[in-house]
């Protein structure tokens, strides 16, 4: 029996992991090798598709784009839900359900629906194509998660806690920067794990309010696939390297991620 | 917990309450005031009143792809809530098998939407792609550029291998906050693994199976990127979701009255089934 359970996720990991393979056996042949020959594993084995994203600037300024948007969200989304995130686990306020239901609906809101308005309405306060602008514009959907995420967290710290901090005359802000954040790290972990993911993969808004300056890598890759013929070998070069950020985070946050998804409400 | 009242926890909200609405209020009312105008150009506007609602809610398009768009979630979440369910009962508890499992597993979850497209676009190409190819030699005739067939499976099981692991992370998680007391009371009273898991394990999953159904409902209902780079909405209009028709007929065509108003009717759709769905498990929630 206890054999048998293993077969299951080996067979779901070796699913996962088909396409990527593809991905990256792709990304080590040259474009004619591509569409001329049908080989489980690169024949000729060449890194030019590599070479080219790393010396021309308008491919790999595409990455810094992209992590530089992604950190700024990530901050912005955890450090504004926070001190909310507590005030909805500890308090009862006028509104505070509204609220909070409010909040939801903006994870509900299909991208597709804002993504007119938001072109018009970052142009009109001078924020188009800027990092700024998409930072600001995947808040609409990650503080929304991020304060879902926190307050469940925050809900299982018992409320004794404040309130021994206090008696021992800690105040409020060196309770909470001292006590209270250290104590829910790992959901810090996990939220920001979370607005890492939904910033870095989301395409739509971020294409929509860039044009040269901010364009993030995956807005880079449909366009040069478009104009120069589908580059399918720089095309799963360039896929293949939108893969490392992630693992690189994923590999941070593994032992937050069982850990912390048990603790709070995710 | 019993929480006390105090109005000022207000100040701890506006930072959170400015950015969103910063966002979302703006945005919305522009989408909500084109709805009701026709547009000239040059920011020439004339009244329409109700007409693009109607238009919208009478047009065979509209309900073509939102049909294909129920068809798709629904189909979506019937496969991967239970194979998430399985994967997660089936996985290692303890040992090394558990990062490693947790990080292959997170993988598909951290690459860009478009990228995936691209991915299964090359993946499941019937020449080059290695499903397509292998298919193919099996003596299946597979062309998911061309048949809608094709195009529908090869959309579904991407998102399968796309969202899957969201289902599994989840209901992991909620499995891994059972105390083993609940394991030795239902061993001591002869439980078969059936009753275990219809008595122990599913109810003590509720809350985040409750989560991983309205997220995946949410985004599978939202889907764009994806299908976007893979098929484009076609063979035709056979993966024409909701939201890759919203994009063709407000940005493609310029059609703005119309795409407004059914962006809003779109809008109220996930918002009335989220609200229901979800007052119903709370309703549960506080009976038991």
């Amino acid at each position: 029996m206890k054999k048998i359970k293993w077969v299951v996720p080996t067979f779901y990991i070796i699913f996962l992991m088909l396409p990527i393979y593809w991905l990256l056996n792709m990304s080590f042949k040259s474009t004619t090798e591509i569409i001329n020959v049908y080989s489980l594993w690169p024949q000729d084995f060449t890194l030019d598709n590599y070479r080219t994203i790393f010396t021309d600037s308008t491919w790999y300024m595409g990455y810094v784009n992209s992590i530089m948007y992604t950190v700024f969200n990530t901050i912005l989304s955890v450090s504004a839900a926070l001190p909310a995130a507590y005030a909805f686990s500890r308090y009862k306020f006028l509104g505070d359900k509204h609220l909070f239901f409010w909040l939801l609906t903006n994870r509900m809101a299909p991208p597709a629906v804002f993504a007119l308005p938001f072109f018009q309405f970052y142009s009109s306060v001078n924020l188009f194509d800027t990092h700024i602008a998409i930072a600001l514009s995947h808040c609409l959907f990650n503080i929304p998660l991020a304060v879902w995420i926190l307050e469940g967290f925050m809900s299982a710290v018992p409320k004794e806690l404040d309130e021994t901090a206090y008696v021992d005359g800690y105040s409020f802000p060196k309770f909470f920067f001292k006590i209270f954040i250290p104590t829910i790290a790992a959901g810090i972990g996990i939220t920001m794990f979370f607005c890492f993911m939904f910033s870095w993969v989301e395409l739509l808004l971020a294409k929509t309010l860039t044009a040269t300056i901010a364009k993030p890598i995956a807005a880079i890759m449909t366009r040069t696939s478009s104009t120069s013929g589908y580059e399918l070998g720089l095309l799963a070069a360039a896929g293949s390297l939108t893969i490392i950020p992630g693992a690189v985070v994923i590999y941070f946050v593994r032992n937050y991620i069982a850990k912390g998804f048990a603790m709070g409400r995710v | 917990m019993n929480k006390t009242y105090n109005q000022k926890a207000w100040f701890f909200v506006v930072p959170v309450f400015v950015l969103v609405a910063f966002n979302a209020v703006v945005p919305l009312m522009t989408v909500v005031n084109y709805s009701f105008q026709e547009t000239f150009g040059s920011n020439v506007f004339a009244w329409e009143g109700t007409r693009w609602f109607k238009q919208i809610l009478h047009s065979e398009r509209f309900h073509a792809s939102l049909g294909r768009q129920f068809i798709f979630t629904f189909i979506i979440l019937l496969i991967q809530l239970p194979l998430g369910i399985g994967i997660a009962l089936t996985m290692p508890k303890k040992g090394w098998g558990v990062p490693v499992c947790l990080i292959l597993m997170s993988m598909p979850l951290l690459i860009p939407w478009n990228v995936v497209g691209a991915m299964w676009n090359i993946f499941a190409l019937p020449d080059i792609g290695f499903l397509g190819n292998s298919l193919n030699s099996l003596g299946f005739d597979y062309n998911f550029t061309q048949q809608s067939g094709d195009a529908w499976f090869t959309t579904i099981l991407m998102d399968v291998w796309h969202w899957t692991s969201l289902v599994v992370l989840l209901s992991y998680a909620g499995l891994n906050s059972i105390q083993p007391a609940y394991y030795q009371a239902a061993e001591i009273d002869g439980a078969s693994r059936w009753d275990i898991f219809r008595y122990i394990e599913l109810p003590k999953m509720k809350k985040v199976l409750t989560l991983a159904i309205l997220l995946r409902f949410m985004d599978s209902f939202m889907i764009y990127t994806e299908p976007f780079v893979l098929t484009g909405g076609g063979p035709g209009n056979a993966t024409n979701f909701l939201s890759l028709d919203l994009v063709k007929m407000a940005l493609g065509q310029f059609d703005l009255g119309p795409a407004a108003a059914m962006s809003l009717i779109y809008f109220l759709i996930v918002l009335l089934i989220c609200w229901v769905f979800y007052s119903l498990m709370m309703k549960n929630e506080g009976r038991t």
